[in-house]
């Protein structure tokens, strides 16, 4: 599945976007993201978007869905 | 349509002002959210703002509709810029009518504060010796 990025997750990965697979949960891209990129560790939170809403860890995760990495938001 | 919601370019005060004018209205208020020259004592040199725009409009909508279900506003615009912008330019602009000014100054708090939190813009501060994402970090 695809996975958007964007802010300093984009910087991390140095990508806009990333392939996933094998991923069913929003707690499962986590880890995965984790050890894929430790320095996102490091960040104040890391939100996941399904659909263009927040979702939490226990949501299932489809490849037909859109997902995007929201890293901590600094807007205004 | 009592919403105004975009994510551009450029953005005026005069725009979200046109949008709420109403007669109903007796109170319009207004929060401008401008560029600052400097962050802990650093001269900053400008700020680059990425969006992740159709989710970032979702919940501006979301934030939007709570001032008007729940906080007495009429009618509410809510802009905010993108890319690249210098120290005294604007950035975000909120403006909300309804019949009494109170709850004009609650919603124009409620909306920067709850936007600040819950809307997927990013800000990237330049510094003259380096950059950040803000607030990316404990």
């Amino acid at each position: 599945m695809r996975v958007l990025l964007f802010g300093i997750a984009k910087d991390i990965a140095g990508a806009p976007f990333i392939m996933a697979e094998g991923i069913t949960t929003v707690a499962e891209l986590k880890v995965w993201l984790y050890k894929q990129y430790p320095a996102l560790q490091k960040l104040r939170s890391l939100m996941i978007a399904v659909n263009k809403v927040y979702a939490a860890d226990v949501d299932v995760l489809k490849p037909e869905d859109e997902i995007a990495i929201i890293p901590p938001v600094s807007g205004g | 349509m009592n919403t105004l919601l975009q994510i551009n370019n450029s953005i005026t005060v005069q725009q979200a002002l046109d949008f709420v004018q109403t007669p109903e209205c007796g109170g319009v208020a207004v929060f401008v959210g401008n560029v600052r020259n400097v962050t802990q004592q650093k001269k900053v040199t400008k700020l680059l703002f990425e969006c992740y725009e159709p989710m970032a409009l979702l919940e501006m909508e979301k934030i939007a509709q709570h001032t008007i279900d729940k906080m007495g506003i009429k009618k509410i615009a809510i802009l905010h810029i993108v890319g690249e912008k210098l120290p005294g330019d604007t950035v975000v602009v909120i403006a909300a009518a309804s019949a009494h000014r109170a709850a004009a100054f609650a919603a124009c708090e409620y909306a920067i504060d709850t936007l600040k939190e819950t809307v997927p813009i990013w800000k990237k501060e330049y510094f003259e010796d380096g950059a950040v994402w803000v607030a990316a970090h404990p």
